[in-house]
């Protein structure tokens, strides 16, 4: 099932030179399209003519779960959407029922919030990074920036007890507070970090094959990336700066001093190294978050663990590591959600890999869907 | 357990490295020590499988190592919510590794469906309804140490098999083939041209 | 550019779209009909509404209501466009003309609603199967194979 040729079609080219056109098959299961993802490709030779992604291999319904359980008892179900980030969808869903139930969120959970945040954005870039570096062939970076990766997991760990699906962010707060030295040792951690960002820049960004491999390679164009909807790196790298932590800003990032970096080509390299330069920009939060955080109370008192919201419908998204994630939660004034809506950013961007893909050749397909970073729990919901 | 497992300590005993024991001992103590896994990772219990086999857990010292071509491999390790339209390319991913396989089904979808047990319109409730699981391993997700046990666990199974075919192809005629695992998807969408 | 500068901005510029206007949770909202969807859609991305950020409808017993969510990266917010179809023959006008976001977006709507939009150029299902019968998210989607969870609260 990896990868197999389903038929061959006899195309004539304009210089009535006899052409075949190959449909090749790459996946559900195949370890460079990052989850289960199949990609029906039309070749001619070896450049991809037409790309056309099939998803929803991991379609669980989770919308349609929301629907019969509490607005707590979602909170779970949000970490198994981006499974890679799971912190995001965990804030994301808590903004909008905390704006639906007009629910305050004491100033602490608020550092909590963000410093978890930004961690999970490290470990996610990590895993992005270390698997597109993978589809280039650059094995030994994976290792590396899974490493860093498992130094969050072990950190998150600590905090509250799980090391991939949180469940930390609730509505009305977070579910525990830091236990005692952990600043300490997120500090530690930050500071080796920087080293370890600048030697995989080094190894792997200045590595003259990942160059050759990702540069030029999926180009999008700033209006593009507008148009089809793309956030985050995806459309960082192509130049637009937008991220809502500074230009929609949301919870207390306001108060943070820190850049947005972005690209100027849009090609693959680009992406992959915006994602690095924002790990940086994270570690700069975490230790001006660390640092600022007031003591007091993690959790809202006094919130019934049966929340009714007044009827209506709210929207509020983050900046999550792929882009912006939003959620919509619809009431009726019952214990449970009408509906919830997941914007996923994964699924937009994914949206752009026919376009990108196009005129490439299929081996230059993996490192474009590894520049997008689709994480599929979230795609497919 | 087979005079195999003592390997060193019966060489001590017999200078000149003859020992006696039954071809089932040596054939899976050998099969048992070297499990390649195709990495069948769906969902988030991926994130651990990649983990395990990673600097920190060090799949590798178990003589297990993960290649995603099911050709190559003895164990499957199931690691994810399969889905109706997901659960016909496993089954077939399985149908083409070589025998002798076994399946290791990882984290509560993989068991039973887990969370997405009740309300779910797609999730298949368990591997086990169309791959014959050998070691299931609880979690959501497991965490790498379990599944690292879990090929510990498979070992000691394995030792209990003979190379006489058994039980367990009984067991997997009566399930269902990659070709009857419709789960309200169109004939044909897998089965489409032969693998190559 | 808080809310009620949006208000005034639209009001100014596209005065009959002024009465459709109304605020919700801190959030603007214009709700708007079937056949007025698309030019309105248009001209709220002339207005710098740049960036279609959410297509999705919600299942209101008789009408289904798609509920659009825009955003404008010049003013820095976000407003909703919302418009009710009936149930019996829920069609919408597809807005992949202005924004190719919606491409996808629309398919997802349709795949897991039944909503139809007239003027898309690939309406299929995405996530389900092909041969998938009925839309899971309607509240009366039943599925033998669904076991509903037990009422504990």
């Amino acid at each position: 099932m990896t990868m197999e040729v389903e038929s061959r079609r006899e195309v004539s080219g304009e210089d009535d030179l006899a052409r075949q056109e190959l449909v090749v098959n790459v996946g559900p299961s195949h370890p460079s399209t990052h989850g289960v993802c199949r990609v029906i490709v039309h070749v001619d030779g070896e450049v991809v003519t037409k790309a056309e992604p099939v998803i929803g291999y991991l379609h669980r319904g989770i919308e349609k779960m929301c629907e019969n359980r509490t607005y707590l008892q979602v909170v779970p179900l949000t970490d198994r959407l981006d499974y890679v980030g799971s912190m995001y969808a965990n804030w994301a869903y808590c903004r909008a029922v905390e704006r639906l139930a007009s629910i305050r969120v004491p100033e602490r959970a608020e550092y909590l919030r963000v410093i978890v945040c930004e961690m999970q954005r490290i470990a996610s870039h990590m895993m992005a990074l270390g698997s597109s570096a993978a589809d280039t062939g650059a094995a030994s970076m994976f290792i590396y920036a899974f490493d860093e990766r498992e130094r969050i997991v072990e950190l998150f760990e600590e905090l509250c007890g799980a090391r991939l699906t949180y469940n930390y962010v609730r509505p009305g707060g977070v579910s525990f507070d830091a236990p005692e030295g952990w600043t300490d040792r997120l500090k530690d951690f930050t500071n080796n970090h920087r080293t370890a960002l600048s030697e995989m820049d080094r190894l792997f960004f200045g590595n003259v094959i990942a160059r050759g491999r990702m540069k030029g390679i999926g180009v999008l164009s700033a209006e593009d990336a507008v148009s089809w909807g793309a956030s985050g790196p995806v459309a960082r790298g192509s130049g637009v700066n937008w991220d809502l932590r500074k230009h929609d800003s949301y919870s207390v990032y306001p108060r943070f001093d820190f850049d947005v970096p972005t690209g100027s080509n849009g090609d693959a390299y680009d992406r992959g190294r915006c994602r690095l330069f924002e790990c940086y920009e994270s570690c700069r939060i975490i230790e001006q978050a660390a640092a600022q955080m007031p003591e007091g109370p993690v959790k809202t008192d006094g919130l019934s663990r049966l929340i009714s919201p007044r009827p209506g419908d709210a929207y509020d998204h983050i900046e999550s590591a792929r882009g912006s994630l939003g959620v919509y939660v619809v009431s009726e004034g019952g214990p449970r959600p009408y509906r919830v809506k997941f914007r996923s950013p994964a699924f937009c961007n994914l949206a752009l890999l026919p376009m990108l893909a196009e005129g490439h050749t299929l081996s230059d397909l993996v490192v474009v869907l590894g520049s997008l970073d689709p994480v599929f729990g979230e795609v497919d919901r | 357990m087979a005079l195999v497992d003592r390997i060193g300590a019966a060489l001590d005993r017999t200078p000149g490295g003859i020992i006696l024991t039954s071809v089932d001992a040596v054939v899976d103590w050998a099969r048992g020590r070297s499990l390649w896994s195709m990495p069948m990772g769906t969902a988030c219990c991926a994130m651990e499988l990649i983990a395990a086999s990673f600097a920190k857990f060090d799949f590798d010292r178990l003589g297990t190592f993960p290649r995603p071509d099911p050709r190559h491999t003895d164990v499957m390790v199931v690691a994810g919510t399969i889905t109706r339209k997901m659960a016909p390319a496993v089954k077939r991913l399985y149908e083409q590794m070589p025998d002798p396989k076994w399946v290791i089904a990882m984290g509560n979808c993989a068991v039973s469906g887990g969370i997405f047990f009740y309300d779910s319109y797609s999730v298949v409730r368990g591997v086990d309804e169309f791959l014959p699981v050998d070691v299931y391993i609880t979690g959501c997700p497991p965490r790498p140490e379990s599944l690292q046990d879990a090929v510990l666990q498979l070992r000691e199974l394995i030792a209990t098999e003979s190379i006489a075919p058994g039980v367990r192809r009984q067991r997997e005629l009566l399930l269902p083939t990659s070709g009857d695992l419709s789960f309200g998807q169109r004939p044909g969408v897998v089965d489409e041209g032969e693998s190559g | 550019m808080n809310i009620d500068e949006l208000r005034e901005h639209l009001c100014k510029e596209h005065p009959d779209l002024c009465p459709l206007f109304s605020i919700e949770f801190g959030d603007g909202v214009l709700l708007v009909d079937r056949g007025r969807l698309f030019d309105a859609a248009a001209d709220l991305k002339e207005l710098g509404f740049d960036r279609l950020g959410m297509v999705t409808a919600v299942d209101r017993d008789e009408e289904f209501e798609l509920v659009y969510r825009l955003t404008s990266r010049a003013m820095s917010c976000g407003m909703f466009l919302k418009c009710r179809v009936p149930r019996e023959n829920p069609r919408g006008r597809s807005l992949v003309p202005l924004w190719p976001a919606a491409l996808w977006q629309e398919r997802e709507v349709y795949d897991l609603f039944g909503i139809e939009f007239e003027g898309h150029p690939d309406l299929r299902r995405i996530l389900l199967p092909e041969d998938w019968d009925g839309h899971p998210l309607r509240k009366d989607y039943a599925d033998d194979r669904m076991i509903r969870r037990p009422d504990y609260i």
